[in-house]
């Protein structure tokens, strides 16, 4: 069975081009490459999270494989269909939901505005008022599904979203930054449901994008690590986590560096990010180490400069570690 | 709701402006016709289902893509988008329904105009009246497609297809008084055959512009009915075009942010 979504060399760029008509002092639009060549292979039944920084590409790439957006070069296929060339069989079978914004009726109620989008995917009345109270039941949401949407909360809001999005059954849903900007209980609400709905049934499939290291951990089966349209590793969280296995981290709290890109050039430093700690003048600097042996010429770069070390400690790889070491930066 | 009541007070509340105006002129200037009040008072009440199909159409895209931000799931579904903005139309052809009735059965009460239906021309009323207003919604839905490519303040298309339209069908005055190319203009456009059916069904021993003149009321369903269908094939064409452009350039669920 072809996967339930393949990417090769998927391409997009934004803008760059200039109009015939546009006037000839304007600047021509900045030109974006929000997918360089990206291959993907995402088989039925897995959970698979793209996780990146803001402007990554993550959005494009869910763009394109829900028939919004062309690709400007290379192919996707969703159920084994051409997002390009046969989007409406792409359709019956896929759905999605994205977080941060504030979508839906306000003068409807949560209910209605459910049962309109179900509509459009032709799905019997009966049924569909089921599968709403089923979903409600799931989010906690049922004292809310008769008021009107605009009185909802931003949890609320985005519960809906979700069961709008998981109300016709789809084979393949995307999940766009799905708990952004909610409370710490919502978050944990619509986390615990997609990985209930994909046990629930074999062969559902999310792909789900995210910019939380935990969240992609605790959830993903696989996980894509992008960063300006590109693909920097794709592996299972514990297969990412052996990537660096080998390798020491290192995080030394300090006062305020004058120049961290010295550490670049330091024998046996892969990579490292730096944090600005919320209050007071310290920061924290990560690093990931080939062996212990660049300890010394950090701390001692660290002196030079006149600064104070709070702490230091050696850690267990994390996610974001691996980040660190594939990307160069921290995710915030 | 409120929004459907205003979309109806809205253009009743022109139509009775235009009616004040009028009478104005009449005392100013003297002598016009119930002819001429009349003619007027049909045509502007039915053009209330033009201005609902250009501009509610255009209201419609773009609320739903700016301030409700539901296009990308609407658009995503597998009814075709076509279909979805065809629907909406309807449902804002009803609401300018309520609309026009209620004016035109101020004209016939409040300001005794010779407005009045017989049964025998109910069949050609009535078939007049939805051709036309198919061939309306199916001119809206094409308008609509190229405000995809457009961002909020795009409703000048529509805006200015409208205007277009009031000018050169025969909404307010008869095409004869239009220099001679906008009476060729006028002779393009369907809605002109509309209207004149309207008139026709509406006001007894109604005369039309000179060039209809021959024109049968069977002939002028014939008309309408071509102009209809091929209009469909060009907002079908056109929708396709602009939703293919819209979905190349990552408009379809642009938002002013971008
Ligand atoms: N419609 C658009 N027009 C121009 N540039 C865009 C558009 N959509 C996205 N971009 C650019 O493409 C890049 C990737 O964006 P996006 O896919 O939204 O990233 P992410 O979702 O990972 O934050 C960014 O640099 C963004 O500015
Ligand atoms: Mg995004």
């Amino acid at each position: 069975m072809e996967a339930a979504i393949a990417t090769r060399n998927l391409t997009r760029v934004f803008g760059g081009k200039r109009r015939r008509l546009q006037r000839k002092r304007e600047p021509s639009e900045k030109r974006v490459v929000a997918l360089d060549s990206v291959n993907l292979e995402i088989p039925h039944g897995e959970l698979f999270g793209l996780l990146g920084p803001n402007g990554a590409g993550k959005t494009t790439l869910i763009k394109i494989l829900a028939t919004l957006l062309l690709p400007t070069s290379g192919e996707a296929y969703v159920a084994g269909y051409d997002v390009a060339k046969d989007p409406f069989p792409i359709r019956k079978r896929i759905n999605m939901v994205t977080g941060g914004e504030t979508s839906g009726y306000g003068l409807l109620t949560t209910r209605e505005n459910v049962w309109m989008f179900s509509q459009f995917y032709g799905m019997p009345s009966r049924q569909v008022k089921k599968v709403i109270d089923l979903l409600a039941e799931e989010f906690d949401l049922q004292e809310r599904m008769d008021a009107k949407v605009r009185t909802l909360s931003t949890g609320e809001r985005q519960k809906m979203n979700m069961i709008r999005g998981f109300v016709t059954d789809p084979e393949i849903i995307f999940l766009d930054e799905p708990t952004l900007g909610l409370d710490v209980t919502a978050a944990r609400s619509i986390r615990g449901f997609i990985k209930k709905w994909i046990q629930e049934q074999k062969g559902r499939t999310v792909l789900l994008t995210t910019h939380d290291m935990m969240e992609a951990d605790e959830l993903c089966d696989r996980i894509a690590i992008i960063d300006r349209g590109r693909i920097l590793a794709c592996d299972s969280p514990e297969g990412l986590k052996r990537l660096i296995k080998k390798d020491v981290t290192l995080k030394i709290e300090t006062d305020r560096l004058k120049d961290t890109s010295v550490f670049r050039s330091i024998p046996g430093v892969r990579n490292f990010a730096v944090s600005e700690n919320p209050k007071g003048r310290s920061m924290t600097t990560t690093f990931i180490l080939e062996d212990d042996a660049p300890i010394a010429d950090i701390m001692s770069e660290v002196l030079r400069q006149g600064s104070r070390v709070h702490s230091l400690k050696k850690t267990e790889p994390t996610l974001e570690e691996v980040f660190i070491s594939l990307v160069g930066r921290g995710l915030d | 709701m409120l929004f459907a009541i205003y979309s109806i007070i809205k253009p009743i509340a022109g139509t009775l402006i235009l009616v004040f105006m009028y009478y104005l002129a009449v005392d100013v200037g003297g002598e016009v016709g119930i002819e001429r009040l009349a003619y007027m008072f049909v045509g502007s009440a039915f053009y209330m289902f033009v201005f609902q199909a250009f501009f509610g159409l255009f209201e419609v895209i773009q609320g739903d893509r700016e301030w409700f931000q539901t296009i990308r799931y609407i658009y995503i579904s597998p009814i075709s988008y076509y279909a979805y903005v065809a629907g909406r139309g309807t449902t804002q052809m009803g609401t300018a329904a309520f609309g026009v009735t209620i004016v035109l059965l101020f004209g016939k009460f409040l300001l005794n105009l010779p407005i009045s239906l017989s049964l025998g021309l109910l069949p050609f009323f009535l078939a007049i009246l939805l051709l036309g207003a198919f061939c309306t919604v199916v001119i809206g839905i094409a308008l609509a497609g190229v405000t995809f490519l457009t961002a909020r303040h795009g409703g000048g298309m529509s805006e200015g297809v409208t205007g277009i339209f009031y000018v050169f069908s025969g909404v307010i005055f008869p095409l004869s008084v239009l220099p001679q190319w906008g009476q060729i203009l006028g002779r393009y456009i369907p809605l002109t055959y509309w209207f004149e059916g309207l008139r026709r069904a509406m006001l007894p021993g109604f005369v039309g512009d000179s060039f209809l003149l021959s024109i049968s009321n069977s002939l002028l369903l014939v008309i309408l009915a071509g102009a209809t269908v091929l209009f469909f094939l060009v907002s079908v064409g056109v929708f396709r075009y602009t939703e293919y452009l819209a979905r190349k350039k990552g408009k379809i669920d642009m938002t002013t942010a971008y």
